[in-house]
């Protein structure tokens, strides 16, 4: 459990840290919580800020940065014990023992309890969604036509909106964020850093995903009216998305003038081809099942499953056509078509060796966005291990999202995304002290604690 | 960690069946269910809310009271008691969550805005799966209530989580045998709608003052004629009856309210009628906090992931317990379960600490603070001698995610326990966890004797 290893981490610390301190005593001693600005006032008018005022960097330029920790969890191996992490100009330039190198004594020193690599959201609503879930502020759903590939999330993404920096400060560093699973086919999805004033700064891959959705919310009101018509829809739309794809080649070949462009075929082309992965929201099983056979059926496509609430009843054929799956929140709400989900899933998926990431998900109401660490944490509860629990937002997500080469672990070369806390992250009451992007500090913390 | 926690808590269960007899109805205020003779938990860490912590302890009950607690080495088990051995395990008093709406208790329809005639109690489904994922979570005693729609929704009632089948069988009773609950009212944006609701926020209390001026009306006639042979009683109106049971006292107002103003409002409201109050959710509570604690109001408090939501939820914050109990107010926290899982209720807790409340205190807010609120302290709430024996058995420390939910106890008999595996299918889901609970032959019995 993490917290045994980091009580006896304190201890070990306690006996033979001294030799790390007595190099770096000057920064040591200005520790992070030093830099924390104090709790909200009381007085203050409103917490939503009208303009974010940690929307930019603490200052810490080059991100340059020596972060130490008592505990560091790297999510490519096991845990390092006074660990270190040197950043040069936003990447990672050494991670292991502290004491095992002579450590640069240039550098702005970060220290915690704790430190993991910075936590990725496998799926989020998070900056099309807004805090207030007011028409002012909800982009992430457009009811308008049962099926919109073409709405891209990057025209959408507000870079500023306050529940990307409220994600933040919970050391959550990429988002996989865009349309919600409310329509037949949704929209897109793009991955961004929780940092940037516009969405070019944020964006890590503009155009992520199509998201598709086989649940109860994309039935209805001018969608397909049930499960079964949902897939013929679903499958109509990418065979005339074949189709359009074949007469533009059909066109090229014979040097003809190609056919009117069409945004929808052409993003569904696109998914047929398997530059943009569909994926499918389904929590019954039934719905599961249909999503292994439409990957069977449009083999050239990348298929990825999310949700997945009855994932335990249809694991080996979702494993044996490699679907990866992004698990829904453990704490989600249990009753519909999610009635069968369980606190458990993660546990038992990872015991029978599936590789899955754990997401926020969308909500319609309160909360309005959920948290993707404690969603991690009530699973590590619930007898999922925590270090796989960890991983499950961190390298697993940006393997599924195919950016594990730059984020999601702590390794040499990789982009210096770090979370700082002063305890057992998964712990309820322990709290996220610190946020760093590509080497800079952009978070200072929770604002209550 | 869940197999060897299913294994220990194997050891310590008793012998199957044993804990089985028939629930009965109720005749308040005399014990609920046939005795259950007398039991002691040895070894475990007592948490008694009322009093400090105890390491090693032994708790008695007896016939489902509870007859003695202490270290372990001051007191002595009964001679005849079945023991248990509860070493490596935490006791707290079974948790009270004062808004629920576990099984479906709704209350009023789309008729109006004030409903106070309706009531929970006829609504409630005690067979729900929800109810059982709430003994799941500890949870021994609920505040089931309508939802926020409405500016008075309908009659709450307080459900002791015993394991049958009625709702008859569940609710706390008053003295005269009536069915305990308080009554749901809303204000701000959820219960403003097209007519007959209100439009905005002084349209909701000029509807809600008139209708107790009417009930204070309705109150004088009533008394009038009791005084005076010659003066015919009112015709009866449910409606009235209700709100004259707030207007006395009988009855606690339990209050929707989020934004700072509205919290005002109902202090105003609560001032002008008398009525007892609840603030609950008070997202904004901790902008008033001052305002509260002098009114002497007590707060139920939700904790939730994420502000937002709505606007009224904008501001909504980890620190508003701490700020709150700073500030001299008494607060208990809820679920508000399908907002939060009641399986997650003791997290509740841990994220008020996470917002820097002391852990003395969370936990009474999830107890002995919400047993207040409830008017039901002197029954529940606390470890203490005399009290309903109502537990929950824990693995560990309360305000741990990595803690699990053993065994839930109400009045002596054990009505959750993860060791048995159709308990454990509501603790942690899986296929057939949204099925409601089937009852075993025991309840089918207790219906036929009826």
């Amino acid at each position: 459990m993490l917290v045994s290893s980091i009580l006896s981490t304190v201890l070990l610390l306690a006996a033979a840290a001294p030799a790390a301190q007595t190099q770096l005593p000057a920064e040591l001693s200005a520790l992070l919580l030093v830099e924390l600005p104090a709790l909200l006032p009381v007085e203050l008018p409103a917490l939503l800020p009208v303009e974010l005022p940690a929307l930019l960097p603490v200052e810490l330029p080059n991100g340059d940065l020596l972060v130490l920790a008592d505990l560091l969890h790297t999510s490519a191996g096991p845990p390092i014990e006074a660990g270190a992490v040197v950043v040069r100009a936003g990447k990672i330039e050494y991670v292991g023992a502290a004491d095992a190198i002579q450590l640069p004594d240039d550098l702005k020193v970060l220290r915690a309890a704790v430190v993991t690599p910075g936590l990725v959201d496998a799926h989020s609503c998070a900056g099309l969604a807004g805090w207030l879930n007011t028409p002012a502020d909800q982009d992430e759903r457009d009811d308008t036509g049962p099926m919109q590939p073409e709405l891209r999330a990057l025209d959408a993404y507000n870079a500023r909106e306050p529940l990307v920096a409220y994600l933040r400060e919970f050391g959550i560093t990429t988002l996989h964020t865009g349309h919600a699973p409310t329509a037949l086919i949704a929209g897109q999805t793009m991955v961004v850093k929780t940092r940037g004033r516009t969405v070019a700064e944020a964006a890590l891959v503009p155009e992520a995903m199509v998201v598709a959705s086989l649940t109860e919310a994309a039935r209805g009101e001018g969608g397909p009216g049930t499960p079964a018509k949902s897939v013929a829809m679903l499958r109509g739309e990418l065979l005339a998305a074949q189709d359009h794809a074949n007469a533009v080649q059909r066109a090229a070949d014979a040097g003809d003038p190609p056919p009117a462009r069409d945004l929808r075929k052409e993003t569904l082309g696109r998914v047929l081809s398997g530059e943009l992965p569909l994926m499918i929201t389904a929590h019954r099983q039934r719905d599961i099942e249909s999503v292994v056979r439409l990957a069977a059926e449009f083999e050239g496509a990348r298929f990825v499953l999310d949700g997945a609430a009855e994932i335990l009843d249809v694991i080996e054929p979702v494993r044996a056509a490699g679907i990866p799956i992004v698990l829904h929140p453990t704490m989600y709400r249990a009753g519909g078509e999610t009635e069968n989900l369980g606190f458990t899933t993660a546990a038992k998926l990872h015991a029978a060796g599936v590789p899955f990431s754990i997401q926020s998900g969308y909500e319609a109401y309160v909360p309005r966005t959920r948290v993707v660490l404690f969603e991690a944490a009530a699973a590590a509860g619930r007898g999922l291990p925590p270090e796989a629990a960890l991983t499950a937002i961190t390298i697993e997500p940006a393997r599924m999202l195919g950016l594990d080469a730059r984020i999601g672990s702590l390794e040499v070369g990789k982009d210096a995304d770090l979370a700082l806390f002063d305890g057992d992250p998964f712990e309820t009451t322990s709290h996220c002290i610190g946020t760093v992007i590509d080497g800079l500090l952009v978070a200072t913390g929770e604002r209550d604690r | 960690m869940l197999s060897a926690a299913l294994f220990v808590s194997l050891a310590f269960s008793f012998a199957p069946g044993e804990e089985l007899a028939p629930p009965g109805l109720a005749p308040a205020p005399a014990p609920l269910q046939e005795p259950t003779g007398t039991i002691a938990f040895v070894g475990a860490r007592l948490v008694p809310i009322s009093g400090p912590e105890i390491e090693s302890g032994t708790l008695v009950i007896t016939d489902g009271r509870i007859a003695a607690i202490g270290p372990a080495g001051d007191v002595s088990v009964p001679e005849g008691a079945r023991t248990l051995d509860a070493s490596g395990r935490t006791i707290l008093p079974g948790l009270v969550c004062t808004h629920s709406h576990v099984g479906g208790p709704w209350g009023a329809d789309a008729s109006g805005p004030i409903q106070p005639e309706v009531r929970s109690l006829d609504s409630v489904d005690v067979r729900a799966a929800s109810v059982h994922r709430a003994r799941a979570g500890g949870l021994t005693t609920i505040n089931a209530m309508p939802g926020s729609g409405h500016l008075i929704s309908g009659q709450t009632v307080y459900l002791k989580l015993r394991d049958a089948g009625s709702v008859e069988d569940l609710c706390y009773r008053f003295e005269d045998g009536s069915p305990m609950g308080g009554l749901k009212m809303a204000n701000g944006t959820n219960s403003q709608k097209a007519a007959p609701f209100p439009g905005t926020r002084a349209k909701s209390a000029a509807l809600v003052r008139e209708q107790y001026i009417a009930a204070q009306e309705y109150r004088d006639k009533v008394r009038r004629a009791a005084d005076d042979e010659d003066v015919d009683p009112p015709a009866r109106d449910l409606a009235l009856e209700a709100l004259v049971e707030v207007l006395e006292g009988k009855r606690i107002v339990h209050h929707h309210t989020h934004r700072h103003d509205d919290i005002v409002t109902v202090l105003r409201l609560a001032d002008e009628f008398g009525f007892r109050v609840v603030l609950h959710h008070v997202s904004e509570g901790w902008k008033v906090a001052d305002e509260i604690a002098a009114a002497g109001v007590p707060c139920s408090v939700i904790l939730v992931d994420s502000p937002g939501g709505k606007e009224e939820a904008r501001d909504l914050r980890f620190a508003t317990p701490k700020i709150l109990d700073a500030a001299g107010v008494r607060l208990s926290i809820h679920t508000d379960d399908y907002i939060t899982d009641s399986r997650l209720f003791l997290r509740s807790g841990a994220l008020a600490v996470r917002g820097g409340l002391s852990r003395e205190k969370a936990l009474e807010a999830l107890t002995l603070e919400g047993a207040r609120q409830l008017d039901l302290a002197d029954r529940i709430g606390s470890l203490e001698v005399g009290k309903d024996a109502d537990l929950c058995v824990l693995d560990g420390d309360p305000l741990s995610i990595y803690t699990r939910v053993l065994e839930t106890w109400v009045e002596g008999r054990r009505v959750f326990d993860l060791s048995d595996p159709e308990d454990a299918l509501y603790a942690e889901g899986g296929r057939g966890a949204g099925d409601a609970r089937v009852f075993t032959d025991c309840c089918a019995n207790v219906a036929g004797a009826r």
